[in-house]
């Protein structure tokens, strides 16, 4: 294994009950990077996650964090983590419940530095109880940077937060991946995804269905969408070679086509008023979308 | 196989872990104040203000030796039986499973809030003894009865680990009183077993709150029935292996 990789499955399989969870996959993390997993509900994203924290053990294949199997307690106080529920004591104050995470680890962040880092300040004395939920995901995210993790696990970690909280939080995370840190995410949020990842892992039905680059992942679609203002109807576009699909969403036309060119041709030849035009290649969304239903 | 890791970030660790857990249970109230409060009461009311005086068996010494025992059952069987049932149901146990955390601190915090607890619960049950009830003991029974109600907390801290393991945080509560309550008056707690039919006088041999109330007995100088080494074994014997059981429930996966 490279030195540079962080966190591998190899081959790793795990059934869950009567339900295939996860099936060969094969997975990098290498240090430095934000990986995003993504993948609808039941996809195996969470399972994956258990893998490489230790809290599964695989049925198949391997995992490792740092070289290591991650039930070592060497390999896990190098990683920091966050997890999709976590109920906390709730008579413990802030600045308690920091104490005893960072107790975990030897060369922790100061108190100080955690609280400026997480936008927690204010909150030290407060009990855990005493917060508001948004304020609860700030504290689980102060837990899990509070060792210096050189990898961040962080499973749907801007759930319940409000707009300004979750640009904050990508901004946090910038600032830890620019200081060497590697970040595990999985969100449902693509924009989060967008946001964040250098890399992109699709799970689907337990396998990993696609892998790459958020330019490459867009690129598995060839399609472009094309917007215009236009009083031309759905239907007589619709009727025109490679174009896919055509809505109307009031007065504007939304069309899907793998080659774009010679639909702006007819288009702009066939409504001389037609205004507003926009191209643009898929987004994430439609990537997935794409991805998922090939793999289904 | 994972070597159990007990370094000095280890040590320090488990030493805070110990007095966060104390601290977190003394700021529940539902926990704290029955806990130290209920042993105290009940026995005032029935050991001191309800006793007739001049009865055979002197009520006061007899209760003060049996409370104890049903003072430290509880911060073992609620300490852990309702907390680790919570734990798990809110995501706290895997979390700290994924954090490093260091392995004997779950465990080990939990015990010591436990015994810090018994500790306390046994020093106001002789104090009140002592001189509301008008026990007279030599220094060295006042101290082998508290040494032995603090280590006494640990086959109740087992049996909690394995209501803990077994039970949801919504119906946790509810088991341990069923377990608690019954197994105190089987055992003989709150009023001698030979007012009780001979059948449940017979099975009482079952319950380790009754070995560990012989053992009470005996240390106050009341007899006490069968041998000190037999109600040991029992209780080492019961603890390691209630313990061992509710472990490797805790490291199945979910």
């Amino acid at each position: 294994m490279n030195t540079q990789t962080v966190a591998q499955l190899r081959g790793a399989g795990k059934q869950r009950g009567a339900i295939q969870a996860l099936a060969e996959v094969d997975l990098t993390i290498a240090a430095g990077e934000v990986y995003a997993l993504l993948g609808p509900n039941g996809a195996g994203k969470t399972t994956a996650i258990s893998l490489l924290l230790g809290l599964l053990r695989p049925d198949a294949g391997e995992a490792r964090l740092f070289g290591l199997p991650p039930q070592d307690l060497a390999a896990r106080r190098r990683i920091g983590v966050m997890l999709q529920s976590a109920g906390l004591p709730d008579t413990l104050t802030v600045a308690e419940l920091l104490a005893q995470v960072r107790s975990y680890y030897a060369q922790p962040r100061s108190l100080a530095d955690v609280a400026a880092l997480a936008g927690i300040e204010p909150l030290l004395g407060a009990r855990y109880a005493q917060l508001s939920g948004g304020q609860q995901r700030r504290v689980q995210f102060a837990l899990a940077i509070c060792g210096r993790p050189e990898l961040l696990f962080l499973d749907e970690p801007t759930v319940g937060m409000d707009t300004e909280s979750r640009e904050q939080f990508w901004r946090t995370i910038r600032e830890l991946v620019a200081g060497g840190c590697a970040v595990v995410l999985t969100t449902h949020y693509l924009e989060e995804a967008e946001a964040l990842a250098q890399r992109i892992g699709v799970l689907m039905l337990g396998r990993l269905v696609a892998e790459g680059s958020l330019d490459a992942i867009r690129a598995r679609v060839g399609q472009r969408q094309i917007r215009c203002v236009s009083s031309l109807s759905a239907e007589q576009v619709r009727a025109w070679p490679l174009v896919q699909s055509v809505q109307r969403e009031g007065e504007r036309l939304h069309i899907v086509t793998p080659q774009p060119e010679p639909v702006l041709r007819e288009l702009l030849a066939a409504d001389a008023q037609l205004r507003d035009l926009e191209v643009q290649r898929a987004g994430l969304a439609e990537a997935l979308q794409t991805i998922t239903r090939e793999a289904a | 196989m994972t070597t159990t890791t007990f370094d000095a970030i280890a040590r320090r660790s488990l030493a805070l872990e110990a007095r966060l857990e104390f601290l977190r249970l003394l700021r529940t109230p539902s926990f704290a104040v029955p806990a130290l409060a209920f042993p105290v009461l009940f026995y005032l009311l029935f050991g001191v203000l309800l006793a007739k005086p001049g009865s055979a068996m002197r009520v006061a010494q007899y209760l003060m030796a049996t409370y104890s025992v049903f003072g430290v059952m509880a911060p073992g069987l609620f300490g852990f039986g309702v907390g680790v049932a919570t734990e798990r149901d809110k995501g706290l146990l895997a979390l700290r499973r994924a954090l490093p955390m260091p392995p004997l601190n779950y465990v080990g915090g939990k015990l010591a809030m436990a015994m810090l607890f018994a500790a306390i619960i046994v020093t106001l049950l002789c104090i009140t003894g002592a001189t509301v009830g008008a026990v007279h003991l030599e220094v060295t029974q006042w101290l082998s009865l508290f040494v032995l109600m603090v280590f006494g907390a640990l086959p109740f801290c087992a049996l909690g680990l394995l209501i803990g393991s077994f039970v949801n945080g919504q119906a946790a509560p509810a088991v341990v009183n069923l377990i608690y309550l019954p197994m105190a008056l089987l055992s003989g707690l709150w009023f001698p077993l030979n007012l009780l039919p001979l059948a449940i006088q017979k099975l009482a041999v079952l319950w380790p709150a009754w070995h560990l109330a012989q053992l009470g007995l005996a240390a106050t100088g009341q007899g006490g029935e069968g041998s000190v080494a037999a109600h040991l074994l029992y209780l080492a014997v019961f603890t390691v292996a209630v313990g061992r059981w509710a472990a490797r429930r805790l490291q199945r996966e979910p």
